[in-house]
């Protein structure tokens, strides 16, 4: 195993991509994810990559489908603002089947919003805020290490799925600092490689087929054909890609639900509660979508409130209550605009909350 | 028997599904025939634009791929990123190129993006419908400026060839007319042309095709090519704006 | 030693993070977790700039801290904005050089520490904060000497050996 360095999130992120099977990186400047943007500039010819300045968001994500097309892994990252220019550009993605990983730095919105942390596009990148059925795979970190691991693993994802993967972070992941291992690098894959590995690819018709990537179908028969098999997808990764961490909710009397950031602080409130001799857990959704339903059937009955704790007005509330179905009461603990709160506010907007319910 | 004549090999044997009379047939044969005759079927990717020809793929015989409204420029320099030497172009039309991927086009061409884009003038949106393009004349109706384009509401008509000639990327810049034999045979040179500074890596390359679309205008086919050269022609003027020493 | 939860502040340009960083490097380097959490915002010169750094024996949760056991303090607006932050007995440096007002709380440890004063003498004042890191290392023994020298010769690799003897110098200036 590799030395222990101390890396910032925003680094860590490309370069767990470049060891992940990165090619190629299309960027746009924008707060808080510039280290990124910059770290790749310096690092993707040195190490056999291509990286592009895009002028914008929209041509950011549609060079990277340009990419994707045409098989090779890319990378794109924005934070919130930027990741809505690039919702059509995703929608498109998904209806073509190409594999891509983005990253979304979030910060607070709505609008051009602030450039502190922020969890309020829980809806935009699990709901899809661009047109159609689709979906896309999102993954939400809460360490530096965790960011690694799941960038390294995002390229043969989105590969083997043939879909874009999303990796939510926030400002605060992407400007910490944390002791991380890194792992060692894959081997990418060679653009002579693509044609062979990737028959559906544009690699040119001497590849002995011809490769049309597209989203048009007029015939509505057509269409609702196509839907439906990306559906079969999308059922198929709800079973395969849900993933969650779960701390001492087996005999919680409340539970809180948070991911990212956000749980971090959430595992402190917990050792605090445990302190007082309140029986406290989590349930932390590492996948956004899929979200982690089945970790609610472990919720054990003599649980009183659980809490769904984010940096948005109560986003991700709407899954915890489905998730939840009625069998406790939800309740929501939240500060948003760029806000986070401290252990201290959430233990003691805890305590109140679970003084409804004793 | 001697042959004078075959279908390009490019260009796949099916029915396209453009009006009787529109241009874009003989702008995608030339293409083709160019792409042949140049040797690349087996390495040429394409790029179709959101309008018309968003299904040129489906008569194009290349390796294909669609792109999202203006954005080709943008998806044709992701595809020159990890394919270095194929031959890869664009086909846009004028809603698409000039109105909502102005940013994408000028970008590409300032970087001097090794592709060559062809576009499609016929100073209308075709398959909306007919509505008003950054390129449709003053005076011309469209089902969005009925009154015909007025300069104090919708500015002049834009000039693209003659924007993107100002950009030092763009290394090739031509105007053609599908209008009549001699200028298609001129429109195929430039075609010519483009691919070859493509193929030289001299950057940027670019062939705006005045062309007509009977449908939208309200002509019959005759009348349309009659009206593209009257008044077209005299607003966008024919001819070379750029083209490096190694091709001339 | 089971957790230190640590906050420096300042004006940017004053090296505040550079303090912060060096502690959170040299911990990792003694096998400790850690976490360091810069605040950002629009690039300004002479803005303010801080940073929070927890140091651990045990995986540390939330990087964020609402009270801390060493505050260190550069100018004067973060003396005022952040002196409450100090948990009761434990420890406040105050950059004496620049603020000339004294601590208000009497139940914690407070050091002055002339940094810009004593790096001037040494031949830069840029090495203020390098003082600065010194008192905290020698007051609290929160890391030791030997791994932010360590550090040092790592940041400072491939630096002129006047820049790596001024800061080396200036580690060690305050007693």
């Amino acid at each position: 195993m590799s030395e222990r360095v101390l890396m910032k999130g925003n680094e860590a992120f490309g370069e767990a991509a470049i060891r992940g099977g990165c090619r190629y990186y299309v960027g746009y400047p924008i707060t808080p994810q510039n280290e990124l943007t910059e770290f790749m500039s310096r690092e993707m010819s040195k190490r056999g990559g291509k990286f592009v300045q895009a002028e914008s968001e929209l041509a950011s994500i549609n060079m990277a489908y340009g990419i994707a097309a045409a098989g090779g892994n890319v990378f794109v990252s924005s934070a919130s603002p930027g990741i809505a220019l690039m919702q059509e550009g995703l929608s498109f993605i998904c209806s073509a089947e190409l594999p891509l990983v983005a990253l979304n730095v979030s910060r607070g919105g709505p609008g051009i919003g602030g450039i502190q942390p922020g969890q309020a596009d829980y809806n935009q990148v699990t709901r899809g805020g661009g047109n159609g059925d689709y979906h896309i795979p999102v993954f939400a970190p809460a360490s530096i290490q965790e960011s690694i691991d799941m960038l390294y693993d995002a390229f043969s994802l989105a590969d083997e799925w043939r879909n874009p993967i999303m990796i939510l972070a926030d400002g605060m992941i992407g400007q910490m600092m944390e002791p991380v291992t890194l792992p060692e690098p894959k081997i990418p894959v060679s653009e002579a490689e693509i044609a062979i590995r990737k028959p559906w690819a544009l690699s040119g018709t001497k590849k002995g087929n011809r490769s049309v990537v597209k989203s048009l179908r007029m015939q509505p028969n057509d269409l609702e054909k196509h839907v439906e098999k990306l559906f079969e997808k999308y059922r198929q990764a709800e079973k395969e890609l849900v993933k969650y961490d779960t701390d001492r909710i087996e005999d919680a009397e409340v539970v809180f639900v948070s991911f990212g950031t956000t749980a971090r602080i959430v595992s402190e409130v917990i050792d605090m509660l445990t302190e007082d001799g309140i029986k406290a857990g989590l349930i932390r959704p590492i996948s956004l979508w899929p979200f982690p339903e089945e970790a609610f059937s472990k919720l054990n009955p003599k649980t009183k409130v659980v809490i769904s704790a984010e940096l948005n007005m109560g986003q991700m509330m709407t899954d915890v209550k489905a998730a939840v179905c009625g069998r406790f009461p939800v309740r929501l603990i939240n500060r948003t605009g760029g806000i986070i709160p401290t252990s201290l506010e959430i233990y003691e907007r805890a305590k109140k909350i679970l003084g409804e319910y004793r | 028997m001697r042959t004078i004549f075959e279908p390009t090999k490019g260009m796949l044997p099916v029915d396209t599904s453009y009006c009787p009379g529109c241009t874009h047939g003989i702008a995608h044969r030339l293409i083709m025939e160019c792409v042949e005759e140049k040797g690349r079927l087996g390495d040429t990717l394409g790029v179709s634009p959101i309008g018309c020809s968003v299904v040129a793929h489906e008569f194009m015989n290349i390796d294909m791929c669609e792109s999202a409204h203006g954005r080709a420029p943008a998806v044709a320099a992701g595809l020159r990123r990890v394919h270095p030497n194929h031959l890869i172009f664009t086909y846009q039309g004028d809603g698409d190129l000039a109105s909502i991927g102005a940013a994408e086009i000028i970008h590409a061409a300032n970087r001097g993006e090794k592709f060559t884009t062809f576009f499609i003038n016929n100073a209308i949106y075709g398959m909306t419908g007919g509505q008003m393009a950054p390129t449709t004349l003053i005076g011309q109706k469209s089902t969005t400026s009925v009154e015909g384009r007025k300069k104090e509401v919708n500015g002049m008509p834009l000039r693209v060839s003659e924007l993107l000639a100002t950009i030092d990327g763009a290394v090739f810049v031509e105007r053609v007319a599908l209008n009549s034999p001699a200028n298609i045979r001129k429109a195929r040179r430039a075609v010519m042309k483009a691919l070859e500074v493509q193929e030289k890596g001299l950057g940027f390359s670019f062939v705006e095709f005045l062309s007509a679309c009977p449908t939208n205008w309200g002509y019959q086919p005759i009348d349309a090519l009659k009206w593209l050269t009257e008044n077209m022609i005299p607003y966008y003027p024919l001819g070379n704006l750029r083209c490096p020493e190694e091709v001339k | 030693m089971a957790t230190q939860k640590m906050f420096f502040s300042g004006f940017g340009g004053q090296g505040v993070l550079m303090i912060g960083r060096n502690i959170a490097y040299a911990a990792m380097l003694e096998g400790k977790e850690v976490t360091f959490l810069p605040s950002y915002g629009p690039e300004m010169r002479g803005g303010t700039a801080n940073c929070t750094v927890i140091v651990s024996d045990k995986s540390i949760s939330s990087p964020l801290i609402y009270e801390a056991d060493l505050v260190c303090v550069m100018n004067l607006p973060s003396l005022i904005k952040f002196e409450r932050m100090v948990k009761p007995k434990k420890f406040l440096f105050v950059n004496s050089s620049i603020i000339s007002q004294s601590a208000t709380r009497s139940d914690i440890q407070t050091a002055y520490v002339n940094a810009n004063e004593i790096a001037k003498g040494l031949g830069n004042e840029k090495a203020a904060n390098m003082v600065m890191l010194g008192a905290i290392v020698k007051k609290t023994g929160v890391v030791s000497f030997d791994s932010i020298e360590h550090v040092m010769e790592k940041t400072f690799a491939g630096k002129k050996q006047s820049v790596i003897d001024l800061n080396r110098n200036a580690l060690h200036a305050w007693d």
